[in-house]
């Protein structure tokens, strides 16, 4: 379980974070959305301790991520932040591998070998194992990214806008997996998405933010009405029901 | 990493290590004394010549290259740009200043004092220098090496006036220029602490590779990526400082043979440090060969030949097309 409380954030006059508090119970996708600015990126950034914590309190399976050592919480919990860049000349085997470091520090044993295998075949990247990441394309290093997160083996992972880059084919198959690894694997992920739809297909909740507030938060049919996305988004959208998944119709 | 790809690392290592070894037997004959191998045995002034000045003079080349190999790496990783080094980026001046000013104050202090003075002083200069460089836009990448040229250049700018002040001058180049011909049995043996560091930086090699990723990918990999950035500042600033105590700084080394390995390996440095350590101490012992050849009996400090063997590959690796292996 994640648990957000009273959680603020400034950076020098401006309020970025305003008292937020949420749970986020272990297992299942939680979608994140929101528009540009609204304090997503800088939430997940401080649930992974990749800034300090100013006010309030977050706990990791109740490890307070504040105090708890960065190496441990390494194993537990792993993040992809929005616009990674590799500069590295790295073969995407390589860096996938480094996902497994929080667990032998460098040493890679066969049962690692595996995993890397695995996360490779996951996200379709056998094919390109041997290739330097500077050579692939976008959706391709954004797999390998995901890939790389994926191999640490965490029970939570937080996922930055991770659908960047990615084609159609591709983004369907990225939630497809992470459907996947939540409902075999029991992982907990939250992920950043931009395209409401494929929250509304994948996610078992969705929590929605504007101006550093939370301000709607459940299933995709409580949430995906016109009435809240208009409050979230701030214009009018038809939803239609297809399947029994609501789908929102947001192009005109 | 896959098999194909190790194949071809091995066979790096094996082709460089093969080329050092010649080098060294090679160095070891080359002199104003000429002095062939096979005398050895017959002739104990050529044993003695071995000892004291032969020996001494190729193992500082091959410690002095392959340290400032690794410390201009490490260098690139900590500012996460490929076109720095330590000699061009203030820390061999800020070395430079450190040992000046303890000449001055202390002038009895002994090497190994001095070193530690220039390493505090590297040590500094290169903090400064990381902590500026870091602020730069990441989306000018050339802007940090100019910046680094142009604070280099100030402190070498101090370093000069202050040495013209207390007419030191003749003394400086003693230090700004690598020069391996006054090495001698006794007075070179302080290089082997930059072996050590070029042995830590192997040992932590995985996380420099991670370091190299950048700081938020280093900490959700459970990385202290300060603590890190710590230690690759020391290794750097003990280097150079060595290097500029011992034979005087040697300027390129730390930018070529990284940018050259990595073309050829990749920037996987678990793999790649051993031959980039053995690269560069190929470019240093081969220049300070050079050196003593081209105008034999006369010798050409080691300084001044890698300035344009350095200079020359470094234009090459700028104007050739980017390899996309
Ligand atoms: N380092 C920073 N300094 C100042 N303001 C920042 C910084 N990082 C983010 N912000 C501001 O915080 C707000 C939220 O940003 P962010 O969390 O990236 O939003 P989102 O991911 O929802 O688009 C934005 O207004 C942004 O300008
Ligand atoms: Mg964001």
């Amino acid at each position: 379980m994640i648990r957000i409380e009273d959680v603020s954030l400034r950076h020098g006059q401006t309020q970025i974070l305003h008292d937020i508090w949420l749970t986020i119970p272990k297992g299942g996708i939680t979608a994140l959305v929101g528009p540009n600015g609204a304090g997503k990126s800088s939430l997940l950034s401080l649930i992974a301790r990749l800034q300090p914590l100013q006010a309030g309190r977050i706990s990791v399976d109740s490890f307070p991520v504040d105090t708890t050592p960065s190496r441990d919480l390494a194993r537990i919990l792993a993040i992809l932040r929005q616009d990674s860049i590799v500069t590295s000349r790295l073969r995407v085997r390589e860096l996938v591998g480094f996902g497994r470091f929080p667990h032998g520090r460098g040493r890679l044993t066969p049962d690692d070998y595996a995993i890397i295998d695995q996360s490779l075949q996951q996200f379709d990247l056998t094919d390109l194992s041997d290739r330097f990441i500077e050579t692939l394309s976008g959706g391709q290093r954004q797999r390998a990214l995901v890939a790389m997160a994926f191999a640490q083996g965490t029970d939570y992972l937080l996922l930055d806008e991770p659908l960047n880059n990615l084609d159609m084919f591709f983004a369907r198959e990225l939630m497809r997996s992470l459907r996947r690894i939540a409902d075999e694997n029991g992982k907990t992920i939250v992920i950043v998405l931009h395209d409401i739809n494929q929250a509304s297909a994948h996610a078992d909740r969705i929590v929605a933010m504007k101006s550093g507030r939370i301000v709607a938060d459940g299933t995709p049919s409580d949430l995906l009405t016109p009435k809240t996305l208009q409050a979230v988004f701030g214009f009018q959208m038809r939803v239609e029901t297809f399947d029994d998944m609501p789908v929102v119709l947001h192009f005109r | 990493m896959s098999i194909a790809a190790t194949k071809q690392a091995s066979k790096t290592g094996w082709v460089a290590g093969l080329t050092l070894a010649v080098l060294f037997v090679f160095s070891l004959c080359v002199g104003v004394d000429d002095m062939p191998i096979i005398r050895l045995f017959s002739d104990g002034r050529a044993l003695e010549l071995l000892l004291v000045s032969r020996l001494p003079r190729t193992l500082a080349a091959i410690l002095t290259g392959a340290g400032l190999a690794i410390a201009g790496l490490i260098m690139q990783t900590l500012a996460r740009n490929r076109y720095v080094e330590p000699s061009t980026a203030g820390t061999a001046q800020s070395a430079e200043l450190g040992i000046l000013l303890v000449t001055l104050l202390l002038p009895s202090a002994s090497l190994l004092f001095k070193s530690l003075a220039a390493s505090a002083a590297a040590l500094l200069g290169t903090s400064l220098f990381l902590m500026t460089a870091h602020r730069l836009p990441p989306t000018q990448p050339f802007l940090v090496p100019l910046f680094g040229l142009v604070y280099g250049g100030v402190i070498g700018a101090a370093v000069t006036f202050v040495a013209w002040q207390a007419d030191l001058l003749q003394y400086l180049s003693v230090w700004t220029n690598g020069d391996f011909s006054g090495v001698l049995r006794g007075r070179y043996e302080l290089l082997w602490l930059g072996a050590l560091m070029v042995v830590v930086a192997w040992m932590v090699a995985d996380r420099l590779t991670i370091m190299a990723l950048g700081r938020d990918a280093s900490i959700g990999l459970g990385l202290d990526h300060a603590r890190m950035l710590q230690l690759g500042l020391i290794i750097v600033s003990v280097i150079s400082a060595l290097s500029v105590v011992v034979v005087g700084m040697i300027p390129f080394v730390g930018l070529v043979v990284p940018n050259i390995v990595s073309r050829l390996m990749g920037d996987n440095m678990r793999g790649t440090l051993p031959t980039v350590a053995v690269s560069g101490a190929i470019l240093v012992l081969g220049c300070d060969i050079l050196g003593r050849l081209i105008r034999y009996p006369y010798e050409i400090p080691v300084g001044t030949v890698m300035g344009c063997v350095g200079g020359l590959i470094f234009l090459w690796l700028l104007f050739r097309r980017p390899s996309h292996v």
